[in-house]
């Protein structure tokens, strides 16, 4: 269906099959090569699919991380700009789907907003404030480095567990143990502080 | 930049973790290997059943064999939609392929069931009715299992982009693969509640498929380990 012939693909993605075709059989000079050739076109698509700039990096990794667990699946006979195209579309529109149920779980509610006063608009409110961020800031910095490192993709950067596995390099099994043990921690020690 | 630097590393790791990979089959020749796979079982169906009995039953009902050839090429047409489905790049549209041979199965089975309607001894809704479409319902959803377990593996392999449409039709060649196997074992012409037990048979196949093989399809990608 989406066969074409040499004659009718584009020169950069014939080298970019003979690249993957090389990368097939191992060859990691091109797969490095091949794979920073790709990404403006990857943000390209993405782009136009609709993702916001600040997302783009997050779409391309994903993107690298699938061409790399498909690249069995790629066909030399066939446009690989093409089948690049299509896993970026897909991982694109992965992505606003997940932002968008997001979005929805998150609600704003203007009259609690007028309602209730910000407590750090008082002095001692502010100073309450510091002194808990100091305290929290200290007892994230006294966790193993594993648990630390937990705490910050998970907790405090908000990144899924899927992604934080994809960042780190370690499971998500080990992460959900470690960011369980950091709060187990801190529990113990703001409870023991009270 | 911060984040041209993670992109950088991202590179590094997957280019570090490179291996070289077998290329997939082409879809066609996967979809022939589970086919053969289901030739298979249908010959092993055919050793222990009345082979002389079920050519005499679609001798004398024509519409059996137009349902039959039917339901056999909606499995074929199917199964290649589905490898085709399963391939990064290939269009949406393989989805449409087996529809045809979809509506004709269908309209068959439904002329089947028709004309046992019209017999003056009724249309097969008393309790013989309903045992046979119990019968036809659990030996569709038996027969469907192997083939499912061997077309998820089989999907796995690839990388199947949309991976709930890929269920979907994997689903449809599954339950047709096996709504054919079950001529093996069925003594009646189809009857209304018969038609029915297949229809729900058949959504049960492409139900649990689309949990099963979704689930399958779907692997989220992850970093190799360093």
């Amino acid at each position: 269906m989406e066969r074409v012939s040499p004659a009718h693909i584009a020169p950069s993605d014939l080298a970019w099959s003979g690249l993957m075709a090389a990368a097939q059989a191992g060859d990691r000079q091109a797969y490095d090569r091949l794979l920073r050739d790709c990404i403006p076109h990857i943000k390209r698509v993405a782009r136009r699919t609709g993702v916001r700039p600040e997302s783009l990096d997050d779409v391309v990794q994903d993107v690298l991380i699938t061409v790399h667990r498909a690249r069995h699946t790629y066909d030399p006979s066939r446009s690989f700009a093409h089948w690049l195209g299509a896993i970026a579309q897909r991982r694109a529109i992965d992505h606003l789907r997940h932002r968008g149920r997001q979005e929805r779980r998150e609600i704003s509610d203007d009259l609690a907003y007028d309602a209730f006063p910000d407590a750090g608009t008082t002095p001692e409110g502010a100073l309450e404030r510091d002194t808990r961020e100091r305290e929290m800031r200290g007892a994230v910095a006294a966790l193993s480095p594993g648990q630390r490192e937990a705490v910050e993709l998970l907790a405090v950067r908000q990144r899924s567990l899927a992604e934080a596995a994809a960042e780190t390099g370690k499971t998500k099994g080990a992460l959900k143990v470690n960011l369980h043990r950091a709060l187990k921690t801190l529990r113990a020690r703001f409870d023991g502080a009270e | 930049m911060a984040t041209d630097r993670r992109l950088d590393d991202v590179v590094a790791r997957l280019s570090a973790d490179l291996a070289p990979v077998r290329r997939l089959p082409s879809p066609p020749v996967r979809a022939a290997c589970w086919i053969g796979i289901a030739a298979v079982l249908a010959a092993g169906l055919a050793l222990s059943c009345d082979l002389p009995a079920l050519g005499r039953r679609l001798m004398v009902a024509p519409d059996m064999w137009l349902a039959v050839l039917a339901s056999t090429t909606t499995a074929v047409l199917a199964a290649l939609a589905a490898f085709e489905l399963s391939v990064p790049g290939r269009s949406a549209r393989w989805a449409l392929l087996p529809v045809p041979a979809l509506v004709l199965w269908m309209s068959a089975s439904g002329l089947g069931c028709l004309r046992t309607w019209t017999m003056p001894d009724g249309g097969g809704m008393g309790e013989g009715g309903m045992g046979e479409a119990r019968h036809c319902l659990l030996n569709i959803v038996l027969i469907s299992v192997p083939l499912m377990a061997v077309m998820a593996v089989m999907v796995r392999r690839a990388c199947p982009l949309r991976p709930n449409l890929t269920a979907l039709v994997s689903g449809l060649a599954i339950a047709a693969a096996s709504a054919t196997l079950l001529n093996f074992d069925h003594p009646y012409d189809a009857s209304a509640v018969d038609l029915a037990a297949h229809l729900v048979a058949v959504l049960i196949v492409m139900g649990l498929n689309q949990v099963v093989g979704a689930r399958a399809a779907s692997g989220r990608a992850s970093m190799p380990r360093p």
